[in-house]
C-alpha cells in the first residue's frame, strides 16, 4: 500500500486482486465468499509458492544429505521459524507441524493429559467448542473416566468468566476453550482466563483455529500452554497446522503417532524417542503444505492485522445493521467485541433452505449445525445459516447477502 | 428467479412443508424410527401401524427440517398409506431414482405424476439426502422398528 505506515487503512479491493477465485462466477452470478470460517481462501502467492517449491526444490526433509533434501528441509524448518514469529512464540521447537488444529487438538489429549489422567478427573471446556476440541475430551470421558465440566455462555453469547472460574476446581487437568468461537464469533479473554486457570495451577489450551486469523496472536504475553491452529483457515493450504506448546510440557508428552523421523534410535526390543517437535511429527510432513503455511502467514502479516481487523470488524458491524431489518431474522451471538461471523436463524426458514437460495445468487453461506451441536442445544436451534467474513470481502458482498436474504423470504414464505 | 430454485421450490412442496399430512406421534404404533441427518442435524420420526399382511394401515411423522426434507416426508405419507410392503418398496425405489435424475420409468403414471414435483431436486446434488431421509426412515420402521 502506498499509504503511510501510519494510517491504519486497509484496502480490501486491492487484497482482493489477491485472490483470483473471487474474480469467478457460480451460477453466472458473481462469486460472494462468506465461507471464510469454514475454510478461506488462498491468495496467488500462496499457490505460487508452493508450486514453485515444489518444481525447483523440493525432496524429503530430515533424510537426504542431498542437495535438494538440504534446501526443502531448511524451508520446513524456515516454516516452523514463520509459525513461532507469527504467535510470537519463544523458541521455534515449540512448534509442532501438525495436519491441522483438531490434529494439535488430539495430540494434546493423547500425548500430555491421557497418561495421567484418573478417573474424576476434570476437564473445563464451553458450550460454543468446536467438536474439534470436544472430541478428544469426550475420548478420555470415555476411556479413562474423565468428566467434562461445561461452562455456558450469557444469551448474547459472551463467556461467562466468573462461572469459567468456578469450574475450574481440584481436580481439574485442562481447561480447553476457543479464543473465537466458529458460529458466534464470541471471543474470550485468553489472558483472563490463563491467569485464573494458572492460579489454580491448571493448564489452558485455546483452539486458534479461528481466533489466529482476526488477531494478532502472543502466546508468551498470554502465557498459554496451548494453541492450535490450522493452515487453511488462515489462507494457506489444507493438510497442515499447528500446535503451540510450551517447551516444558512438550518434553513431558509422549509420542503421538509412531514411526519414522519421530525416533532416536530403534532396536528389536528398544526404541528411543526423538526431542520436541520432531517427537510428534512421525512420517513425511506436509512439506509443500508447510511452505505455503509460511507464505500465507507472511502474507497476512505484510499488512496492518490492527487495519484488517477493523475493515472485518467494519463489515460485521455493517452486516448486523442491515439484517436489523428482517424482523423475522434472529442473530444469534451478540457478544461485546465478538469477531466477524453472523450467525442466525430465519422464522420459517430453515437454513439449508436459506443456503440453498443464496447460492443460486453466487453468495456463499454455510448452514447446519457447524460442528457444534452442544452449542446448537443451547440456544434452542438445530441449525443456523453462518456468514463468516474475512480480509477480502466488502460491504458489496454484505449487500448480495441482504438482497439474496429478502428474494428467499419471497420464495420460500 | 432462476428456473433451476422455480423447479426446487415449487408451490405443491411448500405447500406440503408448511402444511405437513400426517403431521405427529402416532400412540400405539406397530414400528417406527428415528433418521437423523448429521449434515444438518435434521431429525424425523416415521410412525406405521402395519396391518397383519404388512399393509401400511396407517403412517404419521414428526420433525423438523428443511422445506424439502419436510415436503418430502409429507407427501411420502399421503402416497404409503394403504400400500403392501411391496409396493411401497417399488415406489420407494422409483422415488430415489427420481430425486438422483435417474430413470424413474419404474414408477407408475399415477405414481411419477404426483412425485414429479420432487424431480427439482436432482439439479442439488447437495440436497437429495434432505429428500430421502423420511424414505429411508420409513424402510428403517418396517425393517428394523418393530415396537
Amino acid at each position: 500500500m502506498n499509504a503511510p505506515a501510519n494510517i491504519k487503512i486497509f484496502d480490501a479491493e486491492r487484497a482482493r486482486a489477491d485472490f483470483e477465485i473471487l474474480s469467478r462466477q457460480v451460477y453466472g452470478k458473481p462469486l460472494v465468499y462468506l465461507d471464510s470460517g469454514a475454510s478461506a481462501q488462498k491468495p496467488r502467492i500462496v499457490l505460487d509458492t508452493m508450486r514453485d517449491f515444489a518444481a525447483s526444490e523440493y525432496a524429503n526433509v530430515h533424510r537426504g544429505v542431498h542437495f535438494l533434501s538440504a534446501a526443502a528441509t531448511d524451508r520446513y524448518e524456515a516454516a516452523r521459524r514463520t509459525v513461532q514469529k507469527f504467535l510470537s512464540a519463544a523458541r521455534e521447537d515449540e512448534i509442532v507441524f501438525t495436519k491441522g488444529g483438531t490434529e494439535a487438538i488430539n495430540l494434546v489429549s493423547y500425548s500430555f493429559l491421557a497418561p495421567a489422567l484418573q478417573p474424576g478427573d476434570e476437564i473445563v471446556l464451553s458450550v460454543m467448542e468446536h467438536h474439534s476440541n470436544i472430541v478428544p475430551w469426550h475420548f478420555l470421558r470415555e476411556r479413562q473416566g474423565a468428566v467434562l465440566r461445561w461452562v455456558d455462555v450469557r444469551d448474547d453469547g459472551s463467556l461467562d468468566i466468573e462461572a469459567l472460574d468456578a469450574a475450574i476446581g481440584p481436580k481439574t487437568k485442562l481447561v480447553a476453550i476457543t479464543h473465537m468461537s466458529n458460529v458466534l464469533g464470541t471471543v474470550t479473554p485468553l489472558k483472563d482466563i490463563v491467569a485464573r486457570a494458572h492460579a489454580k495451577g491448571v493448564p489452558v489450551l485455546a483452539d486458534g483455529c479461528q481466533g489466529a486469523v482476526h488477531a494478532v496472536v502472543d502466546v508468551q504475553a498470554l502465557d498459554i500452554d496451548f494453541y492450535a491452529i490450522t493452515g487453511h483457515k488462515l489462507y494457506g493450504p489444507t493438510g497442515i497446522g499447528a500446535l503451540y506448546a510450551k517447551r516444558a510440557h512438550l518434553k513431558k508428552m509422549r509420542p503421538f503417532n509412531g514411526g519414522g523421523e519421530m525416533i532416536r534410535e530403534v532396536s528389536q526390543d528398544r526404541v528411543s524417542y526423538a526431542d520436541p517437535p520432531a517427537r510428534f511429527e512421525a512420517g513425511t510432513p506436509p512439506i509443500v503444505e508447510s511452505v505455503g503455511l509460511a507464505a500465507a502467514l507472511d502474507y497476512l502479516s505484510g499488512f496492518d492485522r490492527a487495519a484488517v481487523a477493523a475493515h472485518e470488524h467494519d463489515l460485521l458491524a455493517y452486516a448486523r445493521e442491515q439484517v436489523g431489518q428482517f424482523n423475522w431474522l434472529r442473530v444469534i451471538g451478540d457478544a461485546p467485541g465478538k469477531g466477524a461471523i453472523l450467525s442466525f436463524e430465519a422464522e420459517g426458514m430453515h437454513a439449508h433452505d436459506l443456503a440453498t437460495i443464496l447460492d443460486r445468487e453466487g453468495v456463499a453461506v454455510r448452514a447446519g449445525h457447524h460442528c457444534a451441536q452442544p452449542l446448537m442445544e443451547r440456544f434452542g436451534v438445530a441449525s443456523t445459516t453462518r456468514a463468516s467474513f474475512a480480509m477480502y470481502n466488502t460491504r458489496a458482498d454484505v449487500d448480495a447477502l441482504i438482497a439474496g436474504l429478502a428474494k428467499a423470504r419471497g420464495i420460500l414464505m | 428467479m432462476d428456473n433451476a430454485l422455480r423447479e426446487l421450490y415449487q408451490e405443491v412442496i411448500l405447500d406440503h412443508s408448511r402444511h405437513p399430512r400426517h403431521y405427529g406421534a402416532m400412540d400405539g404404533a406397530s414400528h417406527k424410527a428415528e433418521g437423523y441427518n448429521p449434515l444438518c442435524g435434521d431429525r424425523v420420526t416415521v410412525y406405521l401401524q402395519l396391518g397383519a399382511d404388512g399393509r401400511v394401515a396407517d403412517i404419521r411423522f414428526e420433525g423438523k427440517g428443511c422445506a424439502i426434507s419436510q415436503a418430502s416426508a409429507s407427501m411420502m405419507t399421503d402416497m404409503l398409506k394403504g400400500r403392501s410392503q411391496a409396493e411401497a418398496e417399488k415406489l420407494m425405489q422409483g422415488f430415489l431414482h427420481l430425486v438422483k435424475g435417474e430413470d424413474a420409468s419404474d414408477l407408475s403414471e399415477d405414481d411419477r405424476e404426483t412425485l414429479e414435483v420432487m424431480g427439482g431436486i436432482s439439479a442439488f446434488p447437495m440436497r437429495v439426502k434432505c429428500a430421502t431421509l423420511a424414505w429411508h426412515t420409513f424402510k428403517n420402521a418396517v425393517e428394523e422398528g418393530a415396537t
